[in-house]
């Protein structure tokens, strides 16, 4: 059977009558939507501190002591779940050259007109850049995170550095915002692409569209029939 | 009978009045709050104060420390002597104010110098830890200067020990909210000084209105120059708007002899351009974000079209029949 390439152990056609594809097992979802709750909760108390106009979020999370208090750790929870996928799927977001192409033709994608550009894999170039957008943001949250979170590492950083931190971290928290609602758009955008996050499946019309090379290594793996 | 408390703030020196009076501070008087907290419409005018320490006057006896410590009725660690007469070794939740001491050996005449300065929180009329504070209503700032910090509204976050330009607030790791000096603001609201002020010995520590104690300042400068102290001055740095604590200093010309007071001390850039321009650009970036793509999403979409479908189906079937499946030529790689 062909060795994989662009696809992940699991990934499958789990029926021919119409073609469906296995995309993420169940627990790679359990685990993105992990990540995503956790995001969303990192947002909201993050922005309750962020401006005095959404203080009253802190109203969510049960007073300004307890937002203060639990945003760390929700952070932390971030980063452990993340950490994961990120192990899973590094491998897939490797840049390639085709995707130097699917760069320069922006503007087929946005106008549909996919058959113009290269084959690809399990990721397009955009979805790469979620994914190391996401990585790259969340190391320097955590990181600056850290060194403002006063409970516990309070005297871990000079005051001046601190101020530094506090600052970085809120422009990153605002980018990270940002490629999350990229994430969130291209997902409903792209018609066909939640499933893959919910029931785990895609059609094959939607991996031959998207992402052919991935559904042609699949398709090749299928198990045949020996009497064939 | 209670009376009522003028806006007359009282040094230390004069008898404060001994009957039950009105405070005089409070929401009322409240002219500036953190993170868009509340202010009085028309707050109260008062009349503006100071502290005023003279280092040269400090024998660093430590009773204002004590005096702090029961006023406030804190209860500082008692810590082990490593040799240095810092006693607690810094600022704590629980210690307001500490007697910093610098030894300085004088390069232009040579002499020894102890340096005594009265460490705790200047009232800064710009106070950076108000800016930074994401809690409303948590730090306020009175119409006499005074700047407050409000417990039951503080969430402990820190932010304050970032604005700070003195590395003044200490956050207990027992209650979780910020504590510094008050300034006394609840003997200041019945007319009495600070408990510091009331203890000094050598009347170091002097309160009362700004303008009376500049004036008090300017008489004590002109005594320490008349003494060959020809740097002598006051420290009410205008970097943070003025301070309605403020130093008459041997040495006004190196303020940072004196267990490194700042020569210029000013709310830090990253604290401005944290608390302004990536506030106000961040949420609006989010914000454009947010809308601009529900209505990109409305007016557009990428669909899979029944043809892929199709050809999706030719592909798979072909595999499964063991037939290759190669790419369309040119389209395989770039």
């Amino acid at each position: 059977m062909a060795r994989r390439v662009y696809s992940e152990p699991g990934d499958r056609i789990v029926s021919t009558a119409p073609v469906a594809v296995n995309r993420y097992r169940g627990w790679t979802r359990l685990n993105h939507w992990i990540t995503a709750a956790s995001l969303i909760l990192l947002a909201l108390s993050g922005f309750a501190l962020f401006h005095p106009s959404l203080y009253w979020l802190t109203g969510l999370f049960g007073g300004g002591q307890t937002t203060r208090w639990i945003h760390p750790f929700i952070g932390i929870v971030l980063v452990a779940s993340f950490v994961l996928l990120f192990l899973q799927l590094v491998k897939y977001n490797i840049m390639r050259r085709e995707d130097l192409v699917w760069a320069r033709r922006f503007r087929d994608v946005v106008s549909g007109h996919e058959d113009r550009l290269p084959e690809l894999g399990k990721y397009n170039l955009g979805q790469k850049f979620i994914f190391w957008g996401m990585f790259w943001l969340i190391l320097v949250l955590i990181v600056t995170g850290i060194m403002v979170w006063e409970q516990y590492f309070g005297g871990l950083v000079t005051i001046p550095t601190r101020r530094v931190a506090i600052l970085v971290h809120s422009i990153s928290a605002v980018l990270i915002l940002l490629v999350f609602i990229i994430h969130v758009f291209a997902a409903i955008w792209t018609r066909g692409t939640l499933s893959a996050m919910t029931t785990g499946n895609v059609s094959g019309g939607w991996a031959w569209r998207h992402h052919r090379k991935w559904l042609r290594e699949l398709a090749g793996r299928q198990k045949v029939d020996p009497a064939e | 009978m209670t009376t009522n408390i003028q806006d007359s703030p009282r040094t230390a020196l004069s008898n404060p009045p001994v009957q039950p009076g009105q405070s005089n501070l409070g929401q009322p008087a409240v002219r500036r709050s953190s993170a868009g907290g509340p202010v009085a419409e028309q707050p109260t005018p008062l009349t503006e104060v100071a502290k005023l320490i003279d280092v040269s006057k400090c024998i660093g006896c430590k009773a204002c420390q004590s005096a702090c410590i029961e006023w406030n009725d804190t209860h500082p660690e008692i810590e082990t002597n490593v040799g240095v007469y810092e006693n607690p070794h810094d600022l704590t939740p629980e210690m307001f104010t500490l007697m910093r001491f610098a030894e300085y050996d004088n390069p232009d005449n040579g002499n020894f110098e102890w340096l005594i300065r009265k460490d705790g929180c200047m009232h800064c009329e710009e106070p950076g830890c108000l800016k930074a504070c994401p809690a409303p209503g948590a730090i306020v700032q009175y119409t006499n200067g005074i700047v407050d910090f409000i417990h039951e509204n503080c969430i402990g976050c820190g932010y304050c020990v970032s604005g700070c330009p003195f590395d003044i607030p200490r956050i207990s790791q027992k209650t979780h909210v910020a504590y510094k000096c008050t300034l006394c603001s609840d003997r200041v609201a019945v007319g009495q000084g600070p408990a510091c002020a009331k203890a000094c010995p050598t009347h170091a520590i002097v309160f009362g209105t700004k303008e009376d104690m500049k004036i008090h300042a300017a008489a004590r400068i002109e005594d320490l120059k008349s003494r060959g102290y020809e740097n002598a001055g006051l420290y009410d740095p205008p970097g943070v708007g003025g301070t309605h604590v403020m130093y008459v200093l041997h040495h006004a010309d190196k303020p940072g002899i004196y267990n490194d007071l700042p020569e210029d001390p000013q709310i830090s850039p990253v604290v401005e351009g944290w608390k302004g321009p990536t506030k106000t650009v961040g949420l609006a970036a989010i914000g454009l974000a947010a809308v601009g793509s529900v209505v990109m999403g409305l007016f557009s979409r990428s669909a899979v079209a029944d043809e892929d479908e199709h050809q999706a189906q030719e592909m798979v079937d072909r595999a499964a029949a063991g037939l290759p499946v190669d790419p369309i030529p040119g389209r395989e790689q770039v």
